[in-house]
């Protein structure tokens, strides 16, 4: 691990809390609890601290999702903070699958029996759970980073959002009007085609520029492309909970000679239910939770990097024009020490920017390949385990159905 | 018994295929030769009429043979190589039939023979024209498709056109399977000549817009019909329980195939969508400056790559194996609630004869204050001849009963069997498929370990 943060950033999903993140137990923070009402999720954040700067030792506030983003704003706004890679703002708590398959089971529910109905339901309930449980992560996540980062820690708008046992919604509703998020809509359009025509000197930043254009489009594609699949895979675990619970009802419909034999398949199908639909649910969870989340979450991180390369090239054409204009003032004679002291100051601001930016850049590397691998690892194993379960199960169901 | 012609009758299901040579004898259980387009009265259920106390003679012996060939039923069918005959709007595939065998009633151990679509076709025509107005459960033959058979006629070479032959080869070998499975039916001198012969009259019935196509939807309408307006007494509760039965299966059964039909489309989604992550991590890992990570992204991508070819082989599997086992069971099931219908029209027919006969008998009352002598003479003759109907159909009624039970009971217990051997055989292909994702995602393993 390269760099002066000790701390690797891991994002550690389905498993609590990232205990990497926490290492410095000076500042430590987690999610631990959040209440879904209707459409707003409300987080409960959790501070325990060591630092001065805090009038409390610990803390418990609720947030919500508006305030996280409140934050993360006011953060890139920060000049202070242009030569640091500004964690990813969490995503929107996106609950429109379940309550879109809320929607069907309600209508479905006159054609199915009263065991499907209970089943699917319970489904959906772990659904939900799950939505849940990945956007309480993305949002602790993000918080995590903030508070092992030795800049962003001191930040006072964290320390705001930490403490300040009100509701956020006025403050938040008066940033707004500060800043007009003006900084973030001018990065959207034009930092593509900025990065690319700068200039670049140095092959260090001339690599990495090259690197994240090519790497930010490729990893867009594979979340997409990962996303389809996880999808895929689920329909096709949907496909076989309805195809089990069918073979259920023919077999149990039965009052022929062959009853008990039949209800013996029933048994064996209910088994059935579990070893092939339940299985390949949670083989396509996991993958999603591995590889998908893993995708998407540096999708965000790959933009922040690529978003310090655009402030720095900014600052690049700056002192270009600064210098510029040192000229054309030293030519007519007039205001020539303003304009130095301008030259000056864009000089100034490029390096720390560059300064910076390397070992943001750096770190950021290294904790890349540490998630990626950590995640391809557990993804891996999971995805055996599963399968190993489902070997079994369904040798035994094989097993039950040969020697009737 | 009366002349009818009720050809529609011996039709009841999806595929609208009927005979149109058959003759009006045809409805008779008399021993007379059936059809000129059958093979003669040597099939065996003909014989049945000849001794009403013992209407068991049949089915016993079917039992005893089936008994004799459940232990030697060897016999092999195969329906293969098929090959495309002609050009154009008049092209037709050919299909090689393989019968390998021991059983005595075969001329050979081995025949091949060359068969088209409408012969098969023809084959059921003719089977269920001799055997399902008594009762028998004729399996359906395959069904037709203008749209997939004008794609191969007009010669598009394409996935589709293959995937369409080989669905229509493989539901013509279950076919054909399923046949020579019933024992009356294995005996039978058309499937034999079916099996065995070099040359086969032609089908020409069978085109659907044909005339005689268009009988038999006129038929079919008037069948509809009828069935609504036949008010049947059940007297025996087993019939009304196991059409309760069937009409119950009939719609768990299609409730069961739609299920499958979407997984195997969205299995064929997940292997097309693996496919594309695939190479989407493999531009990743081309992508990805870090070296040992690059190396495990593209091992990734190949894992992946594999992993959909087995997504792929295992849709094949959802397909052959489940899903078109359950179409055929969708078209037996309304085969035999045909059956069933069946037996509600003779029930029909002997109450049609009552009443006449209960009307002949008034006549001749009412004849018998006329003084005229030839007249009564003539209603005399009317009554025993509608006697003679009456009873011919209380016999029928009752063979027809007694053979459905049978059927049903024999094909209630292939159901289960067919299933359960199909369902293990499913249940087998999704192991395989486990224990190969097991086997790549175990070679994985160390290269995400490597990444350092």
């Amino acid at each position: 691990m390269t760099g002066p943060y000790s701390c690797c950033s891991c994002i550690v999903f389905v498993h609590s809390v990232s205990v990497d993140l926490n290492n410095d137990a000076s500042l430590v923070i987690d999610i631990p609890d959040a209440l879904c009402e209707r459409d707003k999720v409300k987080f409960t954040v959790h501070t325990k601290t060591t630092l001065s700067s805090f009038q409390k030792p610990e803390y418990s506030v609720q947030r919500q999702h508006e305030d996280f983003i409140w934050l993360h704003d006011t953060i890139v706004e920060t000049e202070e903070y242009a030569g640091l890679i500004i964690p990813p703002a969490p995503p929107k708590p996106d609950f429109e699958g379940p309550r879109e398959k809320m929607h069907k089971l309600g209508e479905g529910e006159s054609s199915m029996t009263k065991e499907e109905y209970a089943k699917m339901k319970q489904e959906l309930e772990a659904e939900y759970l799950a939505v849940f449980k990945k956007t309480v992560q993305v949002h602790e996540v993000f918080l995590q980073r903030l508070s092992s980062h030795p800049m962003f820690r001191k930040d006072r708008n964290f320390q705001i959002f930490l403490e300040y046992d009100q509701d956020l919604t006025v403050r938040r509703k008066n940033a707004k009007e500060m800043f007009g998020g003006f900084f973030k809509n001018m990065v959207k359009s034009a930092d593509e085609v900025l990065i690319s025509g700068v200039k670049e000197v140095d092959e260090f930043f001339e690599q990495e520029k090259n690197f994240l254009l090519d790497y930010s489009s490729k990893i867009k594609d594979a979340t997409a492309k990962a996303e389809k699949m996880t999808r895929s895979h689920k329909n096709v675990a949907d496909d076989y909970n309805h195809i089990s619970g069918a073979l259920n009802n023919i077999a149990a419909d039965n009052n022929t000679a062959f009853k008990k034999h039949l209800e013996k398949c029933a048994e064996v199908f209910e088994k059935l239910r579990v070893s092939i639909s339940k299985v390949e649910d949670r083989m396509a969870s996991d993958q999603e939770l591995k590889l998908t989340e893993l995708l998407r979450y540096y999708t965000r991180d790959i933009q922040a990097a690529k978003d310090l390369l655009y402030r720095r090239a900014r600052a690049l054409a700056d002192y270009e024009n600064s210098n510029k204009a040192l000229d054309k003032a030293r030519l007519k004679g007039k205001d020539v020490a303003q304009a130095e002291e301008n030259q000056k100051q864009c000089l100034q601001k490029f390096d720390k920017l560059s300064e910076s930016g390397k070992k943001e850049l750096t770190s950021f590397k290294a904790r890349r390949v540490v998630a990626f691998r950590k995640n391809l690892i557990e993804m891996t194993e999971l995805e055996i385990k599963h399968a190993k379960n489902s070997v079994s199960l369904l040798q035994g169901s094989i097993e039950v159905l040969k020697s009737n | 018994m009366s002349e009818e012609r009720d050809p529609a009758a011996l039709e009841a299901e999806d595929d609208l295929f009927v005979s149109a040579m058959e003759s009006p004898e045809a409805a008779r259980l008399s021993a007379e030769d059936i059809s000129p387009s059958s093979n003669g009265p040597k099939a065996e259920p003909v014989l049945l009429d000849d001794d009403p106390d013992d209407p068991d003679d049949l089915f016993a012996e079917i039992d005893e043979d089936e008994e004799e060939s459940r232990d030697t039923f060897d016999i092999q069918i195969s329906v293969s190589d098929p090959e495309k005959v002609g050009d154009g709007m008049n092209a037709y595939m050919v299909y090689k039939v393989l019968t390998k065998t021991s059983l005595s009633i075969f001329s050979r151990d081995e025949v091949c023979v060359k068969r088209r679509f409408s012969d098969f076709l023809g084959l059921h025509s003719k089977l269920a024209s001799k055997y399902m107005h008594m009762g028998y459960i004729v399996p359906p033959a395959p069904e037709k498709s203008i749209v997939g058979m004008t794609k191969v006629k007009v010669g598009k070479e394409d996935l589709s056109s293959v995937e369409f032959v080989e669905k229509r080869r493989s539901a013509l070998e279950r076919y054909l399977l399923r046949t020579v499975k019933h024992p009356a039916l294995l005996k039978d001198p058309d499937v034999l000549q079916f099996l065995e012969s070099s040359e086969l009259p032609r089908a020409v019935s069978t085109q659907a817009l044909s005339g005689a196509g268009i009988l038999r939807m006129v038929n079919k309408a008037a069948d509809a019909v009828n069935k609504m307006t036949i008010k049947m007494n059940e007297s025996d509760a087993w019939f009304e329980e196991k059409q309760q039965q069937f009409d119950n299966l009939d719609v768990q059964l299609r409730k069961l195939h739609a299920s499958v039909e979407s997984l195997v489309c969205h299995r064929r989604e997940l292997s097309v969508n693996t496919a594309s992550f695939a190479k989407s991590a493999a531009m990743l890992g081309n992508s990805e400056d870090h070296t040992a990570l690059s190396r495990a992204l593209s091992q990734l991508a190949e894992v992946e790559e594999k992993i959909d070819q087995l997504h792929q082989d295992q849709a094949c599997a959802d397909f052959y194996l489940i899903s078109e086992l359950l179409g055929d069971y969708v078209r037996l099931i309304t085969a035999v609630k045909g059956v069933f219908d069946q037996r509600m029209k003779t029930w029909a027919k002997c109450q049609d004869a009552q009443v006449m006969l209960q009307r002949k008998r008034e006549a001749e009352a009412k004849l018998q204050h006329a003084n005229k002598p030839d007249k009564l003479q003539q209603a005399k003759d009317e009554i025993r001849e509608w006697e003679g109907k009456v009873q011919q159909g209380e016999r029928d009624f009752e063979q027809i009963s007694k053979n459905i039970r049978r059927e049903v009971g024999r094909f209630e217990k292939d159901r289960v069997k067919d299933f359960r051997v199909v369902i293990i055989k499913y249940l087998e292909s999704l192991v395989h498929t486990q224990q190969q994702l097991i086997k790549y995602w175990e070679a994985f393993l160390p290269e995400a370990k490597a990444i350092a």
